[in-house]
């Protein structure tokens, strides 16, 4: 048989079976549209551009009961979750599942879809402020999931977690999809740095939407998701508010107690025997962690050691470090301030990782799994050593897993930095209200009272002591607080299941119930 | 035990974290009445009225409304802000309102 380009082309051939001849006609888009082509170069704007986010909705084929996504890097500057819920409003789609990375402050709106039954379920990371508050009273029929953000991305690549429509807000995005958390062509307004959240979703989701406020010129390169995953763009005046998105810089703590904290944590990881050329860190946004870097930095250079990689949240401390030679590779999953974002753009060796790659429990290695120290905060730690950081006191939600349990699990040694007390609270219990990160993945304990060790990390105690760092048991350290503070009463709760907390494994280690309410 | 009467108002104390303001009124043959707002009310709320109530007892005050707003305040603050409050209420000399 003839094919399109006049060859004789046989029927089938043994052993490789029937043959496809090639046909000069439009196939699957395969042949060259002239007309499409010439309408390309008159109308650079045209191609996945939609008018309005309404249209883009359409085209996604959104109806009721499907699950949809958005991600946090605008942390509490973002505008995308509330501006797409109102227009999903508007168009009458009820019964979603709602699966961002995390929710913040920002993110109250929610509150009135949630009543007026736009959304029906939440799968997060995180909740807070108001409309976290009106979750643990009772606000949904069905608890909301929190995963963390390697459990979150395990999810979503297994098909555990399905997303119909992926509605990304980029800082930076071309005609064809081609987009990126900053520009190396322009000041993007929105940067935020990193998009590793929305890679995840970007690569997974069945529809992809992108929101920007930036269109730049193609190919918008270097990108963080690429014209390949991209169904839809939408440009709005605004996706964000920058204050909200990124602080100027983050500042050292200046609160003595936080640098007592740090002090130690340093002492503790200079003595744990994972302090050594080439090792790796990750340290959390949290005062004394931060802190603890700049302890770190005088170590190194005091021993001459090198990090091979810092991980995680990144921060204008880690990338001085970076840029001082001290910390050789980034490897940024969200970038939490200014200097971050401007490394991420400026420095070779400063890496956008997505978050699968960051901590899914569940590929073929993930990044977390090669970090020696990583450092934590805890809200609860209890005698068990598990970890809450989801509940306030009050058992109102109001935090993060985050990365928590992954980085947990993944470090050669796993640091929680916290205060004895917080005003009258005190943060040791016998048992946590939450069980976010399981007790048997945390090895030390740093308190400005003292340092405890769990006694599964024979090593770690027998090398702290060798170093003669003084260590005491948790028991003795809660001894010291309740006698502070008293013994607290224990949370009143209700029999409602307000919250659900996934491991990373997707296997439920606690729930979290209603705050029951007196009067 | 000496016996005081509540015989005018009597503050101490301030909103600062980790401290409680206390406010001290005439409740005449009515007992010991205690109005507490406190951050930490579900966790040590119990606490906090036992320990405003075991003070006056042990000053003396039988009858008092006493006005609490806790911001995470340990019991010997409590102790010493009630204290303060009783003694200004009293016009007993030991915790004067001013440096002389």
């Amino acid at each position: 048989m003839q094919n399109g380009v006049k060859r004789e082309i046989p029927a089938e051939v043994a052993g490789i079976g029937p043959l496809k001849p090639y046909s000069n006609q439009l196939v699957g888009g395969q042949a060259k549209n002239t007309e499409r082509l010439k309408d390309r170069q008159l109308n650079p704007a045209k191609n996945k551009i939609i008018g309005s986010l309404e249209e883009a909705i359409r085209a996604t084929g959104l109806r009721d009961g499907m699950t949809i996504s958005f991600h946090h890097h605008f942390r509490n500057g973002d505008f995308v979750v509330n501006m797409v819920m109102d227009v999903i409003a508007s168009m009458g789609i009820k019964d979603l599942v709602l699966a961002p990375s995390s929710l913040i402050d920002i993110h109250a709106p929610l509150i009135k879809h949630i009543k007026n039954g736009v959304v029906r379920r939440i799968e997060t990371s995180g909740l807070r402020g108001e409309l976290a508050n009106e979750v643990s009273n009772g606000l949904m029929d069905i608890p909301v999931t929190i995963n963390s953000h390697g459990g979150r991305a395990r999810a979503i690549a297994s098909g555990e977690l399905p997303i119909d429509v992926a509605f990304l807000g980029v800082p930076s995005c071309d005609p064809y999809g081609n987009a990126n958390g900053y520009s190396r062509g322009n000041t993007a307004a929105s940067a935020c740095g990193s998009l590793g959240y929305a890679k995840v979703d970007a690569l997974y989701a069945k529809n992809v939407v992108l929101i920007t406020d930036n269109l730049v010129p193609y190919p918008n390169v270097p990108f963080a998701i690429p014209e390949s995953q991209v169904d839809y763009i939408v440009v709005v005046d605004c996706i964000g508010d920058p204050k909200g998105i990124v602080s100027g810089a983050t500042r050292y703590t200046t609160n003595p107690k936080e640098l007592l904290i740090a002090k130690r944590a340093a002492d503790v990881i200079e003595a744990s025997g994972y302090f050594y050329d080439g090792y790796s860190l990750q340290t959390g946004s949290g005062g004394s962690a931060l802190a603890t870097t700049r302890y770190l930095r005088e170590k190194m250079i005091a021993a001459d050691i090198k990090a091979s990689f810092a991980l995680g949240g990144i921060t204008q401390q880690i990338v001085e470090m970076h840029e001082e030679g001290l910390i050789h590779r980034i490897l940024d999953v969200q970038s939490f301030d200014l200097r971050a974002v401007e490394s991420l753009k400026d420095n070779r060796f400063h890496h956008q990782i997505d978050a699968e790659y960051y901590a899914s429990p569940d590929n073929e290695g993930c990044a977390a799994h090669q970090l020696d120290v990583v450092i934590l905060s805890a809200l609860e730690i209890d005698l068990d050593f598990n970890v809450n950081v989801i509940t306030g006191s009050d058992g109102v939600i109001r935090g993060a897993s985050g990365g928590h349990c992954d980085t947990a699990a993944g470090a050669s040694v796993t640091i929680i930095n916290a205060p004895l007390i917080r005003g009258r609270i005190p943060t040791i219990l016998s048992k946590v209200n939450t069980v976010v990160t399981p007790g048997s993945t945390i090895d030390i304990l740093v308190t400005d009272q003292g340092t405890a060790v769990n006694p599964l990390r024979t090593d770690l105690l027998a090398n702290l002591k060798a170093a003669n760092i003084p260590v005491c048991t948790i028991e003795e350290l809660k001894a010291k607080a309740d006698k502070i503070v008293g013994e607290p009463a224990p949370i009143q709760w209700e029999d409602k299941i307000v919250g659900v907390v996934k491991y990373r494994d997707g296997s439920v280690i606690d729930v979290i119930r209603q705050v029951k309410r007196n009067s | 035990m000496k016996q005081l009467t509540i015989q005018s108002t009597g503050i101490a104390g301030t909103l600062e974290s980790s401290d409680i303001s206390i406010t001290i009124e005439q409740n005449e043959d009515k007992g010991i009445e205690i109005q507490l707002k406190s951050t930490v009310e579900n966790l040590f709320g119990e606490q906090i009225k036992k320990v405003i109530r075991e003070t006056l007892e042990d000053m003396g005050v039988n009858d008092a409304l006493v006005r609490a707003n806790d911001k995470g305040a340990l019991d010997c603050t409590i102790q010493a802000r009630v204290t303060s409050a009783v003694s200004r209420a009293t016009q007993t000399p030991c915790y004067p309102w001013e440096v002389k």
